[in-house]
């Protein structure tokens, strides 16, 4: 974490006047002197701090004015509010949570984060729970009670409410110590949980509350009769929340009493719940110690599409399994029927009388459409042809449903100067390079032929040898030695060793290697001829050993537009197509490295083997389109990245062309081993060396 | 002296003396003992600790044989199987291993998680699963043809995500499969009563948490808590534990280390008991 100076010595003495602070601020606003904006109302709020409280808003309102102007004259404007209550760890935390909330959802929730300096204050003083912090546990939480996925995400307004599939829950929450707060977000998550499970959504609203002429005073009000009937519901199948679900409506007036009695009954539905409506209607809503919701226009939406996918899901289940009985799909003489067990969770197929297991994605799915329905749809139990309906993969389950995802895969980015992770902050592209000229690489081998041959032999001797190993319990040879030892043993009156026998192994190397390649405009000319080469000569030479290895370019432009280039996948052969792909390697964009290293680091881990190295060939220090990742940024963004991997189990070496050997190297690529060549006509004889002193 | 070591490494064999208590939840007794009689071998497929070294057990007691179990690990070579030469007084005596043994006496053998073993030992449990019936002890030239009672079975972990421990289709396919999983939840909640004397409630708990944690698996949960550990869970519960204590020892603990994976599965223990 970056941390500014703390002086103590004599703070009068040291303030910064009005000129210096207008200097200062010039630097951090310099490129929007067009808005308009003067300094003057910062400058008043600056001019009477004292100085380590001016530095910090300076450094944090330069840090924040790098990713949105606005947040950083905020910060300038509401630290002295801040450091009333908060300590200068906690101002940090403070920022950093509302850069994290530009990041996740627009200018917007930053500023409202920035203003709420009282929910912050109580967060930090552990009376409050932020929804972030136990994000996962609860997560797991929802997903151990649902059985199918069923997500979490931050709610816009603080108003709790789901659409069956993502459950939103008040990003605070203040219950007078942390383990309340945890009780009180696990009983929120359980209760709407149970809106899915026990048929809130059941009824068919737009019928049922037409008579109603205060839509809102109606849906109120069903919130409370069915936060009723739920919570006694989830009382009974889980004990162990009682209590904390009963808090959720022990403050309701007594005039409901006979309402929560009745609805407490084990076969009360929302039917139950809708016939108290009209009773209640005209009172004012009770105040409930949450702010939720129920948006039965978003669900109908929702689950209208899942009953659709859960159907035809279903449907092929059944297909699948008439096909395995050797039935015909439109047989009228099949009879299938379907029972659901008394708790309602699951579903027995029966095919002319006799009791079939479903596969797992179709009990899944008559789970699924009978939380949703109570019954399994007539249509759901008609088999679907082959091929009818083939279900998308939903990449990216991690991700708030709010954001649009259409990249293969989101990677987090290190932002040094907040000391912190931009959460799924970079989209990687997947690609294939084109394939491309066929006489390239004959070329290469031709006129690198000698140096070519020395290689592969000096490849050779590091392949796994035979191995003769001795003194084994067991193998095909005796071994003499220990044999004469064993008998002079026994002669002597000692215990003789019972290892007596030798066998012969191979020692497997069980290596993966994956090489990311520099795409980058700047390689252009020579570099990227260079580049071709050494790949030439690397899979001329790996080809000797059994080691696994694939291949990959990297190029890209800004965050939203990470492209990595597949030249060779691991299980891929060097034929012709690879060949052809190399010849084709052009410059392209910019040298944004970290989301490259992040997810090929993710792709080496998939390999099996027992060692994994991830080799760099690049030309530089990273850099990308815009100011931001140009420069430390992305030095520290790289080294983060190159850390990770090594945690993750991956070695890595880079290998740089950087005729400059500029200091921030060694820094950089701190976390991984590196070489810095010179000069670029060497590396396709060094790069075989590298590798070779790599693995050996 | 030499005679008593080897008769004390010898693989012991004998039938079992009292009947286990195993629940069936299918057609799975039907059809191990058609294989039995048909002479054909088994492969028990499932997560562990869902009953099929009990079930295996239950069988051998039922059609009275004896039950060799070896279980395997990535150092268990062929010689670990068939048998090997020791030194004894002046020479060398053979010792038959746990198959070979098994295979004489007509019993059941059972290789338990048998793609945890090195792969040769593969080659050595083909010829005794197609019709030959033979197993070849290439040290000592012979040939051992397996009396019909002879069974082999063999047991693994679909589950697994390497996939080094995938089973090869020249191996799988030479076997009967029994799919094995946990079993219905008024059936699972039986056998935990049944077999720690808990009453049918607590038991009942019991399995809803292991459905709670079965729907982690995949996030952050490898396997969810098997029938075992429930009745590991039964056992502290029957000592006296409280219902959440033992829980959370025998099955928020051994499902894994990751603290905040295990926060959640105490989340959910807390959510039934």
């Amino acid at each position: 974490m970056t941390s500014f100076p703390r002086s103590s010595d004599s703070e009068e003495q040291s303030r910064l006047t009005s000129d210096e602070l207008r200097q200062r601020l010039d630097q951090i606003f310099y490129f929007d002197v067009s808005s308009g904006r003067n300094y003057d109302d910062l400058i008043d709020v600056l001019a009477l701090l004292p100085r380590p409280k001016q530095d910090f808003a300076l450094h944090w309102a330069s840090v924040a004015a790098q990713t949105h102007l606005e947040i950083g004259y905020l910060v300038i404007l509401l630290t002295p509010q801040a450091l009333r209550h908060l300590s200068f760890k906690q101002a940090e935390q403070w920022v950093i949570a509302a850069l994290d909330a530009y990041d996740g959802s627009g200018v917007r929730s930053a500023v409202e984060r920035l203003r709420n300096i009282e929910g912050f204050t109580q967060g930090a003083a552990g009376q409050a729970m932020s929804l972030e912090s136990i994000e996962g546990r609860l997560a797991r939480f929802l997903q151990g009670l649902s059985g199918r996925p069923l997500r979490l995400a931050p709610a816009r307004e603080g108003v709790a409410w789901t659409d069956t599939e993502t459950v939103f829950l008040p990003p605070s929450q203040d219950a007078g110590s942390a383990s309340a707060a945890l009780e009180r977000y696990k009983a929120l998550a359980a209760l709407h949980w149970a809106q899915g499970r026990y048929g809130t959504f059941q009824a068919d609203f737009d019928v049922a509350l037409a008579t109603y002429p205060e839509r809102n005073q109606a849906l109120g009000w069903l919130g409370v009769l069915e936060a009723l009937r739920l919570t006694a519901c989830v009382g009974r199948e889980l004990p162990g929340l009682r209590v904390s679900m009963e808090d959720l409506v022990a403050a309701l007036p007594p005039q409901l009493d006979a309402a929560r009695a009745d609805l407490a009954r084990p076969d009360a539905t929302v039917q139950d719940s809708l016939d108290w409506l009209p009773r209640l209607i005209h009172s004012p809503l009770p105040p409930l110690p949450w702010r939720g919701e129920l948006r039965p226009e978003v669900v109908a939406r929702v689950r209208a599409g899942r009953i659709n996918e859960q159907t035809q899901i279903l449907r092929r289940a059944i297909a699948g399994l008439m096909a395995a009985l050797g039935k015909q799909g439109g047989d009228v003489e099949t009879a299938l029927e379907i029972a659901i067990d008394a708790a309602g969770l699951s579903a027995e197929l029966t095919i002319d009388g006799q009791v079939v297991a479903l596969p797992p994605e179709g009990k899944a799915a008559a789970q699924s459409l009978i939380q949703d329905l109570a019954e399994i749809p007539p249509e759901a139990m008609t088999p679907a042809g082959p091929g009818a309906w083939k279900p998308v993969d939903k990449a990216g389950s991690g991700v708030t449903a709010t954001m649009e995802i259409k990249a293969d895969a989101l990677v987090d980015e290190w932002d040094f100067r907040r000391g912190a992770y931009r959460r799924q902050w970079c989209h990687v592209y997947l690609h294939t390079v084109p394939e491309g000229d066929a006489a390239y690489v004959p070329e290469v081998r031709r006129r690198h032929g000698p140096l070519i041959r020395q290689v592969r032999r000096r490849f050779e001797a590091l392949r796994g040898e035979d191995r003769m190993l001795r003194r084994q319990a067991d193998g095909p040879e005796v071994d003499l030695d220990a044999l004469v030892e064993a008998i002079a043993d026994r002669r002597g009156g000692a215990e003789p060793s019972p290892r007596l026998f030798a066998r012969r192994q191979r020692d497997e190397r069980s290596l993966a290697a994956l090489f990311l390649v520099d795409m980058s405009g700047s390689t252009k000319g020579w570099i990227n001829e260079a580049e071709r080469e050494a790949l030439v000569m690397l899979c001329e030479a790996l080809e000797m050993l059994d080691d696994r290895y694939a291949i990959w370019g990297f190029s890209g432009w800004t965050r939203t537009r990470c492209d990595l280039y597949r030249i060779k996948d691991f299980d891929a052969p060097y034929d012709a197509t690879v060949q052809q792909r190399i010849a084709a390697i052009e410059a392209k964009d910019y040298t944004r490295m970290g989301p490259p290293i992040r997810h090929l680091t993710q792709e080496l881990l998939k390999e099996p083997a027992k060692h994994r190295l991830l080799v760099s060939l690049s030309d530089g220090r990273p850099d990308d389109f815009g100011d931001e990742y140009r420069g430390q940024y992305g030095i520290e963004d790289t080294r983060q990245a190159l850390l990770e991997a090594r945690q993750a189990g991956v070695r890595s070496f880079c290998v740089t062309i950087d005729r400059h050997g500029a200091d921030y190297l060694r820094h950089m690529y701190g976390p991984a081993a590196y070489t810095v060549l010179d000069d670029v006509r060497k590396l396709p004889l060094k790069i075989a060396d590298i590798y070779r002193k790599l693995t050996s | 002296m030499t005679e008593l070591r080897l008769r004390a490494l010898a693989t012991e064999l004998e039938t079992l003396a009292a009947e286990p208590f195993y629940q069936a939840t299918g057609d799975e007794v039907a059809l191990f003992q058609a294989a039995h009689k048909k002479r054909l071998p088994v492969l028990l497929k499932g997560p562990t600790g869902c009953g099929k070294t009990r079930f295996v057990e239950y069988m051998a007691w039922k059609l009275g044989r004896p039950l060799v179990t070896v279980a395997c690990h990535d150092d268990l070579t062929s010689a670990d199987l068939v048998g090997r030469y020791l030194l004894a007084g002046e020479e060398t005596v053979w010792l038959d291993g746990p198959l070979t043994a098994a295979v004489r006496a007509g019993a059941i053998c059972y290789l338990d998680e048998v793609v945890e073993a090195r792969k040769d030992t593969t080659v050595v449990i083909h010829p005794l699963t197609d019709s030959r019936r033979v197993l070849p002890i290439e040290k000592r030239g012979e040939l051992v043809r397996a009396p019909d009672d002879f069974m082999l079975v063999v047991s693994y972990n679909p589950g697994y995500q390497s996939v080094l421990k995938e089973l090869k289709q020249s191996t799988r396919q030479r076997f009967i499969a029994l799919d094995f999983n946990y079993p219905p939840a008024t059936l699972e909640a039986e056998i935990v009563a049944r077999e720690t004397g808990i009453d049918a409630a607590l038991a009942a708990q019991l399995v809803k948490v292991a459905e709670l944690t079965r729907n982690l698996k995949g996030q952050g949960l490898d396997e969810g808590a098997s029938t075992r550990l429930l009745v590991h869970a039964g056992h502290l519960i029957a000592a006296g534990l409280a219902p959440r204590v033992a829980s959370e020892a025998a099955i928020g603990r051994a499902l894994g280390d990751d603290p905040d994976v295990q926060a959640s599965v105490d989340d959910l223990i807390s959510a039934v008991f």
